[in-house]
C-alpha cells in the first residue's frame, strides 16, 4: 500500500499540547512538513515566544532560542548575522510581534533582514487568559475589552501585513488562513515561499495566520472556523500583500 | 601592540576585538558614543558586524541572539539604556549565554545628567533585572584597566555562560591615557557546544529559560546558585594601596578610587603623615568581603567613598559583619571632589576616630 500522510520527519513524536481546535498546532505541522519537503531541518534556527507556542521546541525538531516576549525579530536578526547560512524564522503571536514587539519587528522588516516572521493572528491574547490584543476586532469581547473593543478607546485592529509591505526591505507578505483545507494549503504555499524568499537573500517576510483560539473565543472549533469566514477575514482580508519578483 | 593615547572607550571597543568579539549591537546615549562610533569604523575591516538597533531593548536582544549563534558579542550603553536592557540580560543569566555588556555610568535617576556617577551599583550588583541572579561586574580605575578587563570579560563570560558587566563611568571612558590593547596569540574563542548552529547531524539544540514542569526551575535555581558560588570562590578581584600601617581604610572603585588616592598621598605627605591606606574592589560582584572583614581585624576605621548617596557601602557593612566603624562620603551629582577636597573630608574622619580611639 502506498503510504500518502505520516508524521514529517521534523515533527517530534509528542502530542501537542494546545487546545483542540487550536490553530498553533496545524502552522507547527506545515512548518514541520515544509522542513522536510525544502531539506531545511538541518539548518533551520526559531526563535518562538512566550505566548501559546512557547513549547514549539517540544514539537518543531530543530535547534530554537526562546525570545522575550516581543524581541523575537531581534533575536533572530542576532542570529542571521552570526549564521547568515541558516535559515532563521520567529513563530509570533499577535500581542508579541503586534503590541510589544512592534518596533522589533518594524525595525527588522526596514533592514531588510533575511528572517521570515511566522506571525499568528488569534485575535487575542490567548496564552495569558484572552486578553484585548491590537488585533482583537472592533466590538470583540474579551477578558479586558468585556463591553467589546471600542475604537474610540482602544484603536482599530492593527494590520501589520499592510503596513510592513509598504516598507523597501520586506520582499514577501501574504496573510492567510488555517481554517479549512484549502486556506491550509494556501498557508503551507506562503510559508514555503517565505522561506525560499529567505533563502534567496531577497529582503524581509512574514506569513500573517489568521489561526482560531476556540477556548478564549468561547466557541466550538468549527464555529471558530467559521467565525474567521464570517468575521475575520472581512477585517483581514487573505492574500500576499507584497512580493517582489 | 604599541602603547598609545586613547580614551576609555576606544580602548574597550578594540580590546573586545581583539578577544575575538566580531559583533557589536547598540544605541547612542552619551558618555559613551566613541564605543559604538569605534565600532562601526573598525568591525566591518575584520568582518564583523556593527548594527546600530532601534533602541536598547532590540540591541540587548541581538546580542542574546549572537551569542546563542555561538559569537563572541557586546553591546554598551549608559545608565539609562542600561535600565532598558535588563530584562534580556535576566533571559540571557537565565539561558546561560555569555557576553559583554559595558555601562559606561552617567548620573540618575531618570534623565540625571551626561557627566559620570556610580549610581548603578545595585543595578549592576543585584542582577538588575527579575530573577534569581547575579552577573559578573567588572571595575577599571584606569584606561589601561578598561582595556584589559574588556579582553578578560569575553573568557570570563565564557568559563562561566554568563553576561558579564564592565562597570566604568564618564569620566573613565572620555579621559585619554597611554595603553597596551592587550593581544591573543593564536586564540581563538572557545567552541559553544550549546550553539545553535542548524542541527546537522546532531540533535536539536534548545536555548530556553522557561521551565513550568516539576522540579525544574528549582533545579535550573540551584544549579545557577552553584555556578555563582564558584565565582565567588575564585573570581573575587581587588588592591589594597598602604594598608600596612594604616589606621583607616577607604574602600573605593572605579574613578572613585583615583580620586581618593590622590588624597591619601596628599595626607601621607603631610607633616603629621596621616596614615590611611585602601581597598579598591576590581569585582563589585562578587565583591571582596574576605579582605575588608580580615582587615578589620587591625583597622577598625572604614572610610566608603562613592560618587552617589552610598550603594557599595551596604556590601562593605555586610563584609564587615558588625565589627569595625564606618565613615562614608559620597557625591551624587555635579562636580566631583577633587583629590584636595576629599583629602579635608578624610581628615576630619580620620581625627574624630582617633580622639574616639584615645577616649
Ligand atoms: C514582558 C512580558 N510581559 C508580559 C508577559 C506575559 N505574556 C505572556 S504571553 C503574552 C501574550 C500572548 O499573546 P500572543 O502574543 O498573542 O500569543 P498567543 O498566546 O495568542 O499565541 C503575554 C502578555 C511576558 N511573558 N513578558
Ligand atoms: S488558548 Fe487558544 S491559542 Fe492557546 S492553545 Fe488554546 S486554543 Fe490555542
Amino acid at each position: 500500500m502506498k503510504k500518502i500522510y505520516s508524521r514529517p520527519k521534523s515533527l517530534s513524536k509528542v502530542p501537542f499540547h494546545h487546545c483542540p481546535g487550536c490553530g498553533h498546532s496545524i502552522i507547527h505541522r506545515l512548518i514541520a512538513e515544509l522542513l522536510d519537503e525544502m531539506d531545511l531541518q538541518e539548518r533551520a534556527i526559531c526563535t518562538p515566544p512566550p505566548g501559546c507556542s512557547v513549547f514549539a521546541y517540544n514539537y518543531i525538531n530543530i535547534d530554537m532560542v526562546e525570545a522575550p516576549h516581543g524581541r523575537g525579530a531581534a533575536v533572530a536578526t542576532g542570529i542571521k548575522r552570526v549564521r547568515p547560512d541558516c535559515l532563521v524564522f520567529t513563530y509570533q503571536g499577535d500581542g508579541d510581534l503586534a503590541a510589544i514587539g512592534t518596533a522589533e519587528t518594524l525595525h527588522a522588516a526596514n533592514r531588510g533582514e533575511f528572517i521570515t516572521a511566522i506571525f499568528v493572528n488569534n485575535a487575542v491574547y490567548a496564552m495569558t487568559g484572552g486578553q484585548m490584543a491590537p488585533t482583537t476586532l472592533l466590538g470583540q469581547k474579551t477578558t479586558t475589552s468585556p463591553y467589546g473593543r471600542n475604537p474610540q478607546s482602544e484603536g482599530e485592529p492593527i494590520k501589520m501585513s499592510e503596513l510592513l509591505s509598504t516598507f523597501k526591505g520586506t520582499s514577501y507578505i501574504e496573510r492567510v488562513a488555517v481554517n479549512n483545507p484549502k486556506n491550509i494549503k494556501k498557508a503551507k504555499k506562503a510559508i514555503q515561499k517565505a522561506f525560499q524568499h529567505q533563502i534567496d537573500k531577497t529582503g524581509f517576510t512574514l506569513v500573517e495566520i489568521l489561526s482560531p483560539c476556540p477556548v478564549n473565543w468561547k466557541m466550538d472549533p468549527l464555529q471558530s472556523c467559521k467565525w474567521i469566514d464570517e468575521v475575520m477575514i472581512k477585517e483581514f482580508p487573505l492574500g500576499v500583500k507584497k512580493e517582489i519578483k | 601592540m604599541n602603547k598609545e593615547l586613547m580614551n576609555g572607550t576606544s580602548a574597550i571597543a578594540e580590546s573586545a576585538i581583539q578577544a575575538g568579539c566580531k559583533y557589536y549591537f547598540g544605541y547612542p546615549i552619551t558618555p559613551q558614543n566613541e564605543l559604538p562610533e569605534y565600532m562601526s569604523r573598525r568591525l566591518p575591516k575584520v568582518d564583523g558586524v556593527f548594527l546600530q538597533a532601534e533602541s536598547e531593548l532590540s540591541a540587548i536582544n541581538m546580542v542574546l541572539g549572537a551569542s546563542a549563534a555561538g559569537a563572541r558579542v557586546m553591546t554598551s550603553s549608559s545608565s539609562p539604556g542600561i535600565s532598558l536592557k535588563q530584562e534580556a540580560i535576566s533571559y540571557m543569566a537565565a539561558q546561560e549565554l555569555p557576553a559583554v555588556i559595558v555601562n559606561i555610568m552617567r548620573g540618575g535617576p531618570g534623565l540625571g545628567h551626561i557627566a559620570f556617577s556610580q549610581a548603578d551599583y545595585f543595578q549592576s550588583t543585584r542582577g538588575g533585572g527579575h530573577g534569581d541572579y547575579r552577573t559578573i561586574v567588572l571595575a577599571p580605575c584606569t584606561v589601561q584597566e578598561m582595556a584589559d578587563m574588556t579582553f578578560n570579560s569575553f573568557d570570563l563570560a565564557d568559563t562561566y555562560r554568563t553576561p558579564v558587566i564592565l562597570l566604568g563611568d564618564g569620566m573613565l571612558g572620555q579621559m585619554m591615557e597611554p595603553v597596551v590593547i592587550p593581544t591573543a596569540k593564536n586564540k581563538s574563542p572557545p567552541r559553544r557546544d550549546y550553539a545553535v548552529t542548524g542541527a546537522k547531524g546532531r540533535e536539536q539544540r534548545v536555548i530556553k529559560s522557561f521551565f513550568v514542569e516539576g522540579k525544574d526551575l528549582k533545579e535550573h535555581n540551584w544549579k545557577l546558585f552553584r555556578k555563582y558560588k564558584k565565582i565567588e570562590q575564585n573570581e573575587v578581584r581587588y588592591e589594597t594601596y598602604l594598608l600596612d600601617d594604616a589606621e583607616m581604610a577607604v574602600v573605593a572603585y572605579g574613578t572613585a578610587a583615583r580620586i581618593a588616592k590622590g588624597a591619601i598621598n596628599r595626607l601621607r605627605k603631610e607633616d603629621e603623615g596621616l596614615r590611611i591606606g585602601m581597598i579598591i574592589p576590581k569585582t563589585l560582584w562578587p565583591f571582596p568581603s574576605r579582605v575588608i572583614k580580615e582587615t578589620s581585624r587591625y583597622i577598625s576605621d572604614f572610610f566608603v567613598f562613592e560618587l552617589c548617596t552610598g550603594q557599595m557601602i551596604d556590601d562593605v557593612r555586610l563584609s564587615l559583619e558588625g565589627s569595625g566603624h564606618i565613615h562614608f562620603y559620597g557625591r551624587p551629582g555635579s562636580v566631583v571632589p577633587t583629590p584636595s577636597e576629599l583629602a579635608r573630608i578624610m581628615a576630619r574622619h580620620y581625627y574624630q576616630s582617633q580622639r574616639k580611639k584615645k577616649k
